[in-house]
C-alpha cells in the first residue's frame, strides 16, 4: 500500500505553451539561418549585397531593357552604334531569337514539309508521356511501339522519300530537331549495347571479356571529340571505294558507341551489387545464361543503377552539342552558326541572348530529365538498400 | 544399391549442351568474325589510302609545319616540325587541364560545404549554382565566354582597369610581371629552405606528439617559414624583383604578361562546369560520415575544428576520392573543347596538322595514345593518394 499523502493529482493534461517568443516566428528563423553565429552573420551580409548588386541588373537586362520586337539588327544597337537605343544601353535582344526560332528548332529542314517534323515530335511525346508516367496502363505495347515502331515512323517522316513523301537529305536538318534525333538514337542503341558489353566484361570467357575491358576503357579514355573525329574522319576509309556515308549516320555511330561504353559501366556497378545468392538461385531453378540474366539479375540490376542510367543520358544529351565540331548544326551549332556567320542580327548583345535561349532550353530538358530520375528512385525503392 | 550406381555410367551430355564446348564455340565464333571484320576494314582502309595517294606512317612528323600557333609555353615558330606542333599542343592541354583541375577544386569544395552549410541564403545559393552548372552543356559555357563575353568588351583603346595596374580587353586579360634579376636565386634558395624546414618541423612535432603528448603550432610556423625566409633572401640580396607593368599604347598594350581570351574562356568554363560535379561530390562525401562519428568526437570533448579536421574529413576523403578522379579525368577531356573557339590544345593542333597532311589515322592513333597516357598517369596518380587516404584497418 501507498502511504503518500497525496494531496492534488492533475487528473488532464496540461496544455501545451506557445513556444517561446525567441524561438518561433520570423525572427527566431532569421536568427537560426542566417545569423547564428558572427561568421554567419557576415556570410550572409556578403550574400545579400552580392544578391542585391547582381539580381537587379540580370533581371533588367534580361526582361526591363531587352528589346522585345525588331526585324533586324538596328533594333538592338546604341546610337553610337548606328540604332536607336541610348548610350551605354545594353539588355537582351530577344527578336534575334523569336527571328531565327525556325532555324533553331528546325534547321534549313523545308518549310513546307516542316509539319512532318512537328507531327514526328507530337507522336515522340504521345508515346513517352505514358511510358513516363507509373500509372498508365498498356506499358509493354507502348513501350514496343515507343522503342521498335517510332524509329521507322520517324526515319520515313524525316527522310521521307517514300509514300508521296519528298526526300529531305540530312545536311538540311538542324536545331533542336538534330540535338533530340542523336539522343533519342543514343539512348536506344546504348542501353542495350551497354548491357551486353557490361555482360560481356563480367563474362567468364576470357576472349570476350578482354574484347570488352579493351573496347570500354578505350572509349572511356578519350575524349567524346576523338571518337566523334574517328567516326567523321576515319569511318569513310573503312568502306569499300566509293561508298558514301551520311555524316549525320556517321555522328550517331560515334555517340551511340560513345554512350555505350559509359551505359556498361553503370550496368556493370548494377550486376555487382546483385548478390550472389540470386545467380545461385537461378542456377538451382535450372535457368539458362539468358533466361538467367533477363528474369533474375537485369531487372534488379537496372532498377538499382536507374540514376546511374539516366545521368549518363543527361551526359549524353549534353554531349550532342559537341557534333558542332564535326559541322553539324545542332540546336548549339545552329545558334552559333546564327551568331557568327549571320550580319542581320550582329550586335553586342546578340551572342549573349542566343546563348541564353540556348541554355535555358538545354536546362530545361537535362534538368527535366534529373528530377524524373529522383522520383523513380523514390517510387522504385522497395527498402532493400542496404 | 549404392554399388549399383557408383558402376552406373556419367551421363553422357551431348556436346551442344556442354557449357565448356559451347564457350570455346562462341570464342572461336566471335575472333573469326572480328578478324574478318577486321580484315574487311583494313583491305578497304588500304586501297582508300593508295586512291588517295595518302603514305601511312609517322615520318610526316618531321615535315616542316607551315603555320604558326599563337598561345604556346615551349618555343615554336612555322618553320618546326609538325611533331614539335603537337608538342606544343600537348603542353597546352596540360596547362588548360592543370589550371582547370587546381580552380574547380576550390570552387567545388567551397559550394559542397556551402550546400550544407547552416546558413539558408548560403546553401540556397550553392544549390542554385550546382543546378544550373550541372545541367548546361559545357561547350555552351565556352562560347558563352568566348563570344558573349569576352569578345564584346572594349578594345585596346578603352580597356578597363582592375586594380594592381591590370587591364582587361577584348584581347585578354593583362597583368604585371615580376621580373627576376641576377641575385633572386637567393629568394628560391629561402623558399626551398623553409619548405624542407617546415616538413622536418612536422615530423618532429608529430614525433614528439607521439612520444609525450605536446602539441606544436606547425601550421603556424610553416606558414612563418615560407614567408620569411623568401622575404629575407629578398631583403638580404637587396632587393632585385621589379614589376614590370602593362603600359596602355594607342594600338597594343606592352609590358607585362596577358592571358589570351581563348585560354580564359576554356579555363573559367571548365573550372564551373567542373566544379558544379565536384560540389556535389563533396557533399556526398561529407554525408556519407555517420552522425555518429560527430557525436562521438564531441564525446571526447574535442573542438568542432579539431573534430572535422581528424575525424570527419579524413572519413569523407574516403568516398570523395575515387569520383573526384573521374571528374579530373573529364575536365582533362573536355580540353579538348578549346577546338570551337580556337584555342591550341592537341587537338586543335592535330586537326590543323590532319587538314594538311591528310594522315587521318596516323593523327586519331596520336590522339588516343596522349589522351590515355593522361587518363592512365591521373588514375595512377589518385589512386596512390587513394590508397594513402584510405582507412588503415589494424
Amino acid at each position: 500500500m501507498q502511504e503518500h499523502d497525496i494531496s492534488w493529482v492533475r487528473t488532464e493534461m496540461a496544455l501545451a505553451e506557445t513556444a517561446p517568443r525567441s524561438q518561433a516566428g520570423l525572427g527566431a528563423w532569421v536568427r537560426k539561418n542566417l545569423f547564428a553565429t558572427p561568421f554567419d552573420s557576415v556570410l550572409t551580409i556578403i550574400a545579400l549585397l552580392a544578391v542585391a548588386s547582381f539580381l537587379p541588373r540580370i533581371l533588367d537586362w534580361l526582361f526591363f531593357s531587352a528589346v522585345w520586337t525588331g526585324t533586324d539588327r538596328t533594333a538592338c544597337l546604341t546610337t553610337e552604334q548606328g540604332g536607336q537605343l541610348p548610350a551605354g544601353w545594353s539588355g537582351a535582344c530577344w527578336p534575334f531569337v523569336s527571328g531565327r526560332f525556325g532555324q533553331f528548332m528546325f534547321g534549313r529542314y523545308p518549310m513546307d514539309e516542316r509539319w512532318r517534323v512537328v507531327l514526328t515530335g507530337i507522336l515522340f511525346i504521345l508515346l513517352l508521356a505514358p511510358l513516363l508516367i507509373p500509372r498508365a496502363p498498356f506499358k509493354k505495347l507502348n513501350a514496343i511501339l515507343f522503342f521498335g515502331v517510332f524509329p521507322f515512323v520517324a526515319f520515313l517522316l524525316l527522310v521521307g522519300g517514300a509514300f508521296g513523301l519528298r526526300y529531305v537529305e540530312t545536311p538540311l536538318w538542324g536545331g533542336l530537331m538534330v540535338t533530340l534525333v542523336i539522343s533519342y538514337v543514343g539512348i536506344v542503341v546504348s542501353l542495350p549495347l551497354g548491357i551486353i558489353l557490361a555482360l560481356g566484361r563480367r563474362s567468364h570467357m576470357p576472349i570476350v571479356k578482354l574484347l570488352s575491358v579493351i573496347f570500354i576503357e578505350t572509349v572511356r579514355g578519350v575524349p567524346l571529340v576523338t571518337v566523334l573525329f574517328m567516326a567523321s574522319f576515319m569511318l569513310p576509309l573503312f568502306v569499300p571505294p566509293g561508298t558514301s556515308f551520311d555524316k549525320l549516320l556517321r555522328a550517331l555511330i560515334g555517340v551511340a558507341l560513345f554512350a555505350s561504353a559509359y551505359m556498361a559501366e553503370v550496368v556493370r556497378g548494377g550486376l555487382q551489387a546483385i548478390p550472389k545468392g540470386q545467380y545461385e538461385g537461378a542456377d538451382s531453378l535450372g535457368l539458362g545464361y539468358w533466361p538467367k540474366m533477363g528474369l533474375i539479375i537485369m531487372p534488379q540490376a537496372l532498377k538499382l543503377v536507374i540514376p546511374g542510367i539516366v545521368n549518363t543520358f543527361i551526359g549524353m544529351f549534353k554531349d550532342t552539342t559537341l557534333v558542332l565540331i564535326i559541322s553539324m548544326f545542332d540546336l548549339l551549332g545552329v545558334v552559333k552558326q546564327n551568331i557568327s556567320g549571320d550580319p542581320t542580327w550582329a550586335t553586342p548583345q546578340t551572342a549573349k541572348t542566343g546563348y541564353i535561349f540556348a541554355a535555358a532550353i538545354f536546362w530545361v530538358f537535362c534538368f527535366g530529365m534529373s528530377r524524373y530520375s529522383q522520383y523513380m528512385e523514390r517510387r522504385l525503392d522497395t527498402g532493400h538498400k542496404r | 544399391m549404392s554399388e549399383h550406381v557408383i558402376r552406373e555410367e556419367p551421363v553422357r551430355v551431348p556436346l551442344i549442351y556442354d557449357p565448356r564446348v559451347r564457350s570455346i564455340f562462341f570464342q572461336v565464333l566471335l575472333v573469326a568474325l572480328l578478324a574478318m571484320g577486321i580484315w574487311w576494314i583494313v583491305d578497304n582502309t588500304v586501297e582508300n589510302l593508295r586512291r588517295s595517294n595518302i603514305s601511312t606512317g609517322f615520318a610526316f612528323l618531321r615535315g616542316r609545319a607551315g603555320f604558326d600557333i599563337s598561345d604556346r609555353l615551349i618555343d615554336y615558330t612555322s618553320d618546326s616540325s609538325y611533331g614539335r606542333a603537337l608538342l606544343v599542343g600537348i603542353a597546352n592541354t596540360l596547362a588548360v587541364a592543370a589550371a582547370g583541375i587546381v580552380t574547380a577544386t576550390i570552387l567545388g569544395f567551397l559550394v559542397g560545404i556551402g550546400r550544407l552549410s547552416q546558413n539558408w541564403l548560403i546553401r540556397k545559393l550553392a544549390m542554385i549554382y550546382v543546378e544550373v552548372f550541372r545541367n548546361i552543356p559545357p561547350l555552351l559555357v565556352i562560347l558563352f565566354w568566348y563570344q558573349g563575353v569576352l569578345a564584346v568588351l572594349p578594345n585596346v583603346r578603352d580597356s578597363l582597369s582592375l586594380p594592381l595596374g591590370s587591364y582587361l580587353n577584348n584581347r585578354g586579360f593583362y597583368f604585371p610581371k615580376l621580373v627576376w634579376e641576377p641575385g633572386s636565386g637567393l629568394i628560391l634558395a629561402g623558399f626551398v629552405a623553409a619548405v624542407v624546414l617546415s616538413w622536418y618541423v612536422a615530423r618532429r612535432a608529430r614525433a614528439r606528439q607521439m612520444a609525450t603528448g605536446e602539441r606544436f603550432p606547425v601550421f603556424l610556423t610553416s606558414v612563418c617559414l615560407i614567408i620569411g625566409l623568401p622575404l629575407l633572401g629578398y631583403l638580404v640580396s637587396g632587393m632585385p624583383v621589379s614589376v614590370d607593368y602593362p603600359q596602355k599604347g594607342t594600338f597594343n598594350l606592352s609590358g607585362g604578361t596577358n592571358i589570351k581570351p581563348e585560354f580564359l574562356s576554356l579555363y573559367l568554363a571548365l573550372s564551373f562546369y567542373t566544379a558544379s560535379f565536384i560540389a556535389e561530390i563533396v557533399r556526398a562525401g561529407i554525408m556519407g560520415v555517420p552522425k555518429g562519428q560527430t557525436e562521438a568526437y564531441s564525446a571526447l570533448g574535442m573542438s568542432s575544428n579539431d573534430g572535422l579536421r581528424l575525424v570527419v574529413i579524413p572519413q569523407a576523403m574516403r568516398i570523395i576520392i575515387p569520383p573526384l578522379t573521374s571528374q579530373y579525368l573529364n575536365l582533362t577531356k573536355n580540353s579538348s573543347l578549346a577546338v570551337a573557339i580556337g584555342y591550341p590544345d592537341l587537338y586543335a593542333v592535330g586537326g590543323t596538322i590532319l587538314n594538311q597532311t591528310g594522315q587521318a589515322i596516323e593523327v586519331v592513333v596520336i590522339f588516343m595514345t596522349v589522351y590515355l597516357s593522361i587518363s592512365i598517369l591521373t588514375s595512377l596518380f589518385m589512386n596512390w593518394f587513394n590508397t594513402k587516404m584510405a582507412l588503415k584497418e589494424r
